[in-house]
């Protein structure tokens, strides 16, 4: 069974006085078929804690450990961690000129599967895929995420998602900027990569409202760029009462 | 992407330039510089003419000249190159029916008709050549396939003239692909009949040590269509410059252009749109690439819409993707107008580099790097390419962009 095992990880970006660290210790171990829900205030250090996992080059590990089946992930290239089944969904997809959607994700699949899908088998999977998360089919020959609204952009993610089929599914924020029916589209999207029981999911959000149709096994509060409190989906109910105050005004976060 | 933006954009006969665009400052590799609205007219120095005697030799100070390596150009600027050795070409033909390709003498009376050569080595080119090719497609003519002049240089100088002549309302593709090697100047006229269509493409796919000056001029009739492709991926040394005047009113032209400089390389266009005739438009989008130590590329735009213009509607454009470091980009679009009764004026100049948040984006779907920057490159011509119209040359350019990342990037 795949897992995922983040040590002690401590992340700094490059500010304009020197590095500034963001992650200060994180401890977490994620399973396939668990899903994990890490929930905090604006600049706790969530998207920090996604992009470094995905290997983005704006941040600097500077201790700690992550193990994908005992592989180490920091080790790894971004491309290499997609391959190995990291998958990030983005919380600002990025627009991508003169790349049309289906090369893209034909490219991907291509990467990631260590072999070229078989061409009729794949226009198959992709419409299908596209029609569950209502797409439009001329999504297809569009660039990548040019022009998408907001809601389009998060649906292409979800698309990656299911057509990539990660161990991992890191998704940023994939609930901001949804409408209510886009979110339960999406939420069924990821519901339905989840129902395999294949992928370990880290669902990061602020609201607690994805929380309706995705039911997590474990919630965390993130501030400060560390764990604060770990629980059951019922932590997730006191957030929504009590908001992130106590942990804002602990200190944790700065 | 990470650029340095400057856009312009006036319907009253003023311009306004300013910055736009992601904000960040050209960082790490590369230069670009983008200059604004130099008057043209204090530019163009020496009157045209089609006797290399009324030029001065340039001495690489001159405005024209200025970033233009004269001691690469294998003397095409002095008179020895006139003075060396001829070479030859070997030069293959696809005529559709009805078309016809002729040799003919200096003094052929339909030479010279579309435009004067505007420096010394397009007149040196003038003063030098023997015999001129006339492709002559009929008036009303519509073709279905592409004319194709293909032209090998098989090394040494060569002096070339070649005239496009469509007749009114005639329709056609005509591509002149250029091979081999050897140090060439030409003079390309294309005549466009009125109520006629021309889509010109030029290949400048030479071998690496080629040195290739050519003037096009195209001289659009009434109610006329042109659209001009420039495509230069090879040679050391490629200076073009494309040029539009307008014969009658209601002509349209648009100049699409695409370079890819490599280590070393310098590809300079320089394109004049003369906007003399009322109610015409132009449209002027040009994209290179470069990678490697001294790669070059110079583009500068000249719009100039005369006070005779009026209903002029005119944008340019100039893209550039800075690949690696020491690379270097003059980008300079220059728009002079003398009537504020026009239905539009404006230019972008922007030269950037790889944006880091698309390559990461294509790595963390499992895109190795190579792999991820050869699609954003190919993505960044890709948009430009599909303004061209024509599937089966849009194809065939494809493919070499490919083979070029293939060996490039
Ligand atoms: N280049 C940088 N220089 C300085 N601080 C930075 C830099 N990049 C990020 N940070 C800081 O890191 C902190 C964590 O940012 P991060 O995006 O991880 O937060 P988040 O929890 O995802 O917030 P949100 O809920 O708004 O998405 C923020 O305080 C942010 O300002
Ligand atoms: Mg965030």
């Amino acid at each position: 069974m795949a897992t995922l095992e983040i040590r002690d990880l401590h992340v700094s970006v490059d500010a304009e006085n020197g590095p500034r660290e963001i992650l200060k210790g994180v401890d977490l171990t994620v399973k396939q078929g668990e899903t994990h829900a890490i929930m905090g205030p604006n600049g706790s250090g969530k998207s920090t804690l996604a992009y470094s996992l995905a290997g983005h080059p704006k941040y600097t590990v500077t201790g700690g450990s992550v193990l994908l089946d005992g592989e180490d992930v920091l080790e790894m290239s971004v491309d290499e961690r997609a391959k190995a089944g990291v998958f990030l969904a983005m919380q600002y997809p990025v627009e991508v000129p003169g790349v049309s959607v289906s090369n893209f994700l034909r490219t991907a699949a291509t990467a990631v599967r260590g072999e070229a899908p078989k061409l009729r088998l794949w226009v198959k999977e992709v419409k299908e895929a596209m029609a569950a998360l209502q797409m439009d089919p001329a999504f297809a020959e569009r660039n990548v995420n040019e022009g998408f609204s907001g809601g389009e952009k998060k649906r292409h993610e979800i698309l990656q998602l299911e057509l990539l089929k990660p161990k991992i599914a890191i998704l940023d924020e994939t609930d901001s900027g949804l409408d209510v029916d886009a979110l339960r589209i999406v939420s069924e999207g990821i519901n339905r990569v989840r129902s395999t029981g294949e992928v370990g999911t880290l669902l990061v959000t602020h609201y607690t409202r994805i929380l309706r149709y995705i039911q997590p096994d474990y919630v965390h509060v993130f501030a400060g760029g560390r764990i604060v409190e770990s629980g059951g989906a019922e932590l997730a109910d006191k957030l929504e009462n009590e908001g992130y105050e106590a942990y804002v005004k602990g200190g944790a976060s700065e | 992407m990470a650029e340095q933006n400057t856009t312009g954009s006036t319907t009253a006969g003023s311009i306004e330039v300013g910055t736009a665009g992601a904000g960040a400052q050209l960082a790490g590799p590369g230069t670009g510089r983008t200059t604004v609205h130099q008057p043209i007219d204090a530019r163009v120095a020496v009157k045209p003419s089609f006797d290399v005697n009324d030029f001065p030799v340039p001495t690489g100070r001159e405005e024209d000249w200025r970033f233009t390596p004269l001691h690469r150009l294998g003397g095409l600027h002095d008179g020895t190159a006139a003075a060396g050795e001829r070479g030859e070409d070997k030069v293959g033909f696809t005529l559709p029916d009805g078309v016809t390709a002729e040799t003919v003498g200096r003094d052929d009376a339909r030479l010279g008709k579309a435009g004067t050569p505007v420096d010394r080595v397009a007149a040196q080119a003038f003063s030098g050549f023997e015999q001129a090719l006339v492709v002559t497609v009929p008036k009303d003519a519509v073709l279905t396939e592409p004319v194709r002049i293909d032209v090998r240089g098989e090394g040494g100088v060569r002096f070339a003239h070649v005239v496009i002549d469509v007749k009114p309302f005639a329709e056609a593709v005509v591509v002149l692909n250029h091979e081999g090697t050897g140090t060439r100047a030409a003079n390309v006229e294309l005549l466009v009949g009125d109520g006629a269509k021309l889509t010109f493409v030029s290949v400048q796919d030479w071998d690496r040590d080629a040195v290739h000056a050519a003037q096009h001029s195209a001289l659009v009739g009434r109610d006329a269509s042109y659209k001009s492709v420039v495509v230069t991926f090879g040679g050391d040394l490629v200076r073009l410059h494309p040029r539009v005047s307008y014969a009658g009113p209601g002509g349209e032209a648009e100049l699409f252009g695409l370079y890819f400089a490599d280590a070393g390389q310098h590809l300079e266009h320089r394109l004049v749109i003369d906007h003399d005739t009322p109610h015409c438009r132009s449209n002027v989008a040009y994209k290179g690439a470069l990678q490697g130590q001294d790669a070059h590329a110079v583009w500068v735009g000249d719009v100039l819409i005369r006070a005779a213009a009026v209903g002029t509607d005119t944008y340019e454009l100039n893209r550039n993707l800075v690949l690696t470091d020491g690379a270097r980009v003059d980008s300079i679009p220059n728009l002079e107008i003398e009537t504020g009764e026009i239905v539009g004026a404006g230019h972008a100049s922007a030269t950037g580099r790889f944006d880091d948040e698309q390559l990461f984006y294509l790595q963390a779907r499992g895109i190795p790097a190579d792999e991820a920057r050869r699609l954003v490159v190919r993505g960044f011509f890709a948009e430009l390419l599909q303004q061209i119209g024509v599937a089966e040359v849009q194809d065939q350019l494809m493919e070499k962009i490919d083979a070029e990342l293939e060996a490039a990037v």
